[in-house]
């Protein structure tokens, strides 16, 4: 078991304790949904009354959930339901958006220098395809954390008579989140993301939109989603949604990431995403000459977990895709790390950290070679 | 809802069975109270994301699913690199037959399926369909298997794969896998099988059966919802194009961030299966047979759906004529069986699967599954044959159609307006 | 699906199971439905001098809320005339059990079961069902 200072609650979150408890209780509760005996209808009702908590979450109605195994799963969905629709992603999505969407020749997006998507860009391209698209950008980006202008976005999508796809993954307890206000059509939704179990995803409709199922076979889930619900990964996903309704956490975690930046002021690192509206646990680090992949290592042996980018790639550390986007050069993309916090950590971590940091940069002071602009 | 710790007690010697009792074991079975230990320190000790390469969390939740990986492995004897894991059988079944079929395009464009296949692997099949691909439905004999000679005749050269469950959900026939096999590995076409109902209840060896590719559920084997696996062949490599994209996990053939205490507590379960089942597979059957026994010795007229010898132990299907399922199930509401499968049992069709046996529509109406598992007791069997037989007797004595047969009255004779 | 307490009273309890001699020209016989459909009613109603259901009997081979549907028409026709008795409607059936909309079928038999009763009555009566009675 690791002693380590879990700093990396992008990657996974800590479960919170409600969720726990509902998922130990669906765990011994025997009985398939779909059955309509009385241990089937036990097992329905934890998905019933979850969906009605993540439905709430966003607000939006609890018939237009559709409970999936994750958030990858969710993405994939919502790209296999443009209908035939051109396909628009920004340049910055998780890898289970961006690869589908390569696979379906999906036009790429610009990202600015602040981590945000270029909305001129955007409006070039709906104008390009010169039929309703269909788009797809997230909500904040797990990597830096920037948040992304989907209302914006979304109105021009909608003007252009297109829909707009929002993976909200990493959003929910940190921001708020409400479907409408947001203008996104599709909304993806992962329960481990935001202190629920690993297992269970969501695609949330704004309202009854045609989803293009993946897994074919039984009714579940109207038809959109064929196998046998994960009750008890479900029934923790809608405890955890009911929890990260209120948010309680966003404002201690904004301090604690505040104070971490703060502390490193003056020393040779550079926050990527710095300048935008980011969520409040993530701080996206450069330190001076250190590649991602040092670091990191460094930073477990002294007793912290955090990671280089994202976590679903496949071991080798690949320079990030998010950064590359941003328009930083290779070095800075390997050099990225990310620190991302979660209601268990502490100041006296978060002062740990800073002293350790500011420790391997000073070691060999260093100017950023490539930190301003290419052109 | 009962508590896996009331079945518990139930089993340990009570002269009344704690009710409800559960004989729906094929819809779903409980996790076992040993799964559900081994799962919950990897909802919070090791909760770490498993694809985290760069701290203890990722590498103890990673070793933990690779541990899972070699125990589902090992069940089935594979090699644990040959292990996919996936949300669960549907997921699996439409994996092996979408993603090989892409894969295979335009070169194998032909299809083989049987038609009492899990709904998943028939919807996936007409989805083939209507991507251009050509199915062939293998009909099956009236005990529920399939003809081999048929299966032989019907491979083309542009066979891609032949998809033949191992045991049927709804009346438990084994398939003769290691035929099927030897078929297919001699034409040199893929042999997928769904294997959900059947792992840790037979013995299953892909080496042995020639098997290519084989899904498998966690809820199926007293593990958890929401995961399954594929075992993909390596040797001889079977090719085939993943569902979901993204974070290239499960060597790209399938993305998404594993669920550790899922895999881990799929990986128990069939540990465990693979230690108890010589036992257990003794210990059902006994419970089977008496039950079967005790209801025919008390009432007339019900026929046994499916083979009988060649049949998993926990299972029985019984039509009892002139009583309909659906109305014998609410006058059983103590006992919680089916009738047909738990993903139509809400709908009014009677089953496709007793169909395609040729059981007659008036006779396929009057079915019920009985599933036995790990948590049922003599107590339970015989708690549920009395209420069975009773319950059975009561509608009789209320349907007109058993009326008619005392009366002897053909019921075929009569004009009825279908509706 | 959750059935209402008054389907499920009339399932555990039904009313009036049993066959009237339907050779008797005061009883009517209706045999509606189909094994293969998955139910069957046979519904039988006799008729006393005064024109009035005296008496109704039911078997029925389906689920519970056909069963229950069959015992309420049994209920519900007795004392009725004839006329009276063609007017009882499926969805006055399946609102007093709250049937669910996947059985509402069910009480259209039950309904269907009611007027063919009255038919075989009236056919075995030359369609003059009052005055025969006063023979």
């Amino acid at each position: 078991m690791s002693n380590a200072i879990y700093m990396d609650a992008n990657a996974t979150t800590l479960p919170s304790a409600s969720a726990l408890a509902a998922m130990e209780v669906a765990l011994r509760t025997a009985g398939n949904p779909s059955s309509v005996h009385g241990f089937g209808r036990a097992t329905r009702a934890l998905v019933d009354r979850a969906r009605a908590q993540v439905a709430q979450l966003v607000a939006a109605k609890a018939e237009n959930v559709i409970f999936v195994s994750s958030g990858t799963e969710a993405n994939n969905l919502a790209l296999a339901s443009g209908g035939g629709r051109p396909l628009i992603v920004s340049g910055i999505e998780h890898d289970s958006v961006l690869k589908p969407a390569q696979l379906a020749g999906a036009r790429v997006l610009q990202v600015r220098r602040t981590g945000q998507v270029d909305l001129d860009d955007l409006a070039a391209a709906l104008r390009e395809t010169g039929r309703p698209a269909f788009v797809s950008i997230m909500l904040a980006n797990n990597e830096t954390g920037v948040i992304q202008p989907v209302r914006e976005a979304a109105d021009l999508v909608h003007e252009a008579g297109g829909l707009l796809h929002c993976d909200a993954s990493q959003a929910p307890g940190r921001i708020a989140l409400d479907l409408s206000a947001l203008g996104a059509d599709l909304l993806s939704l992962s329960a481990h993301k935001m202190g629920g179990a690993l297992g269970a995803g969501a695609l949330v409709l704004k309202r009854d939109i045609a989803v293009n199922p993946i897994l074919l076979g039984g009714g579940q889930e109207r038809f959109r989603r064929a196998g046998t619900e994960n009750v008890p990964a479900i029934a923790g996903f809608g405890a955890a949604a009911e929890e990260a309704r209120t948010a309680v956490h966003a404002t201690r975690l904004a301090a604690l990431r505040d104070r971490l930046e703060s502390k490193l002021a003056g020393v040779d690192i550079a926050i990527i995403g710095g300048e935008a509206p980011r969520l409040p646990n993530t701080s996206c680090i450069v330190v001076a000459g250190k590649s991602s992949e040092t670091l990191v290592m460094a930073l477990d042996l002294a007793g912290f977990a955090v990671s280089a980018g994202s976590a679903c790639s496949s071991g080798k550390v690949r320079p990030s895709h998010v950064a590359l986007a941003m328009g930083y050069g290779e070095e800075v993309a390997r050099s990225a790390i990310r620190i991302s916090l979660g209601w268990w950590n502490s100041e006296s971590e978060i002062d740990l950290l800073a002293t350790r940091l500011a420790d391997f940069a000073g070691r060999k002071v260093h100017t950023l070679p490539d930190m301003q602009p290419a052109a | 809802m009962s508590s896996l710790q009331d079945m518990k007690i139930a089993t340990e010697g009570q002269n009344r069975p704690k009710t409800p009792i559960y004989l729906d074991y094929q819809a779903t079975t409980p996790t076992d109270p040993r799964v559900v230990e081994a799962m919950l320190p990897y909802f919070t000790t090791y909760f770490g994301n498993p694809h985290s390469r760069n701290h203890a969390y990722g590498w103890d939740a990673e070793k933990a699913v690779e541990k899972a990986r070699a125990q589902v492995a090992s069940i089935i004897g594979a090699d644990e690199k040959e292990i996919i894991f996936t949300s669960g059988a549907t997921e699996s079944n439409n994996l092996a037959l979408k993603g090989v079929a892409h894969f295979h395009k335009g070169k194998k464009n032909h299809v083989i399926t049987v038609v009492t296949e899990h709904k998943c692997v028939l919807d996936s099949c007409r989805h083939l369909e209507l991507e251009g691909f050509e199915v062939t439905y293998l009909p099956v004999q009236k005990n529920g298997l399939i003809d081999l000679e048929q299966l032989k005749a019907t491979i083309r050269p542009d066979t891609c794969i032949v998809s033949v469950m191992a045991v049927n959900n709804e009346i438990g026939v084994i398939q003769p896998l290691a035929e099927i096999g030897k078929i297919c590995r001699a034409a040199k076409v893929y042999f997928h099988t769904d294997a959900a109902q059947a792992v840790g209840k037979i013995p299953l060896n892909v080496e042995e059966m020639n098997i290519d590719l084989m899904s498998i559920s966690g809820h199926k084997i007293y593990g958890p919802k929401g995961l399954g696996a594929l075992y993909v062949r390596r040797k001889p490599r079977v090719r085939l194009e993943a569902l979901i994209h993204g974070g290239g996990q499960e060597r790209g053939m399938r993305s998404g961030t594993l669920p550790t205490p899922l895999c881990v507590g799929l990986g128990e379960a069939c540990a465990i299966a693979q230690r108890e089942m010589g036992a257990e597979a003794e210990r059902l059957k006994t419970l089977r047979d008496r039950m079967y026994n005790k209801i025919r010795e008390q009432l007339p007229e019900v026929y046994l759906n499916g083979d009988l010898d060649s049949r998993i132990p926990g299972n029985l299907n019984l039509s009892f004529a002139y009583v309909e399922g659906e109305g014998l199930m609410m006058g059983v509401k103590d006992i919680a069986v089916s009738s047909g499968s738990a993903c139509t049992s809400a709908s009014l069709e009677p089953s496709y699967v007793l169909r395609a046996l040729g059981v007659e529509e008036e006779l396929a109406h009057t079915s019920l599954r009985i599933g036995l598992g790990r948590f049922t007791s003599e107590q339970d069997v015989d708690y549920a044959v009395e209420h069975i037989v009773q319950a059975v007797q009561r509608l009789r004595s209320m349907s007109p159609l058993w009326e008619m047969a005392q009366e002897g009255i053909d019921i075929k004779s009569i004009q009825w307006a279908e509706h | 699906m959750s059935y209402s307490e008054k389907l499920i009273e009339h399932y555990e309890n039904p009313r009036n199971v049993g066959a009237l001699d339907k050779s008797d020209t005061s009883v009517g016989t209706g045999l509606v439905g189909a094994p293969a459909c998955g139910d069957v009613m046979k519904l039988q109603i006799k008729v006393g001098a005064d024109g009035r259901i005296e008496d109704a009997k039911f078997k029925t081979f389906g689920c519970g809320s056909a069963i229950a549907s069959s015992s309420l028409a049994t209920e519900w026709v007795k004392g009725k005339t004839l006329d009276e008795a063609e007017q009882i409607k499926n969805t006055m059936i399946a609102q007093h059990l709250s049937l669910p909309p996947v059985k509402i079928h069910c009480s259209v038999l039950a309904e269907d079961a009611i007027k063919a009763a009255i038919r075989d009555y009236r056919e075995k009566h030359g369609e003059k069902p009052a005055e025969q009675a006063a023979e």
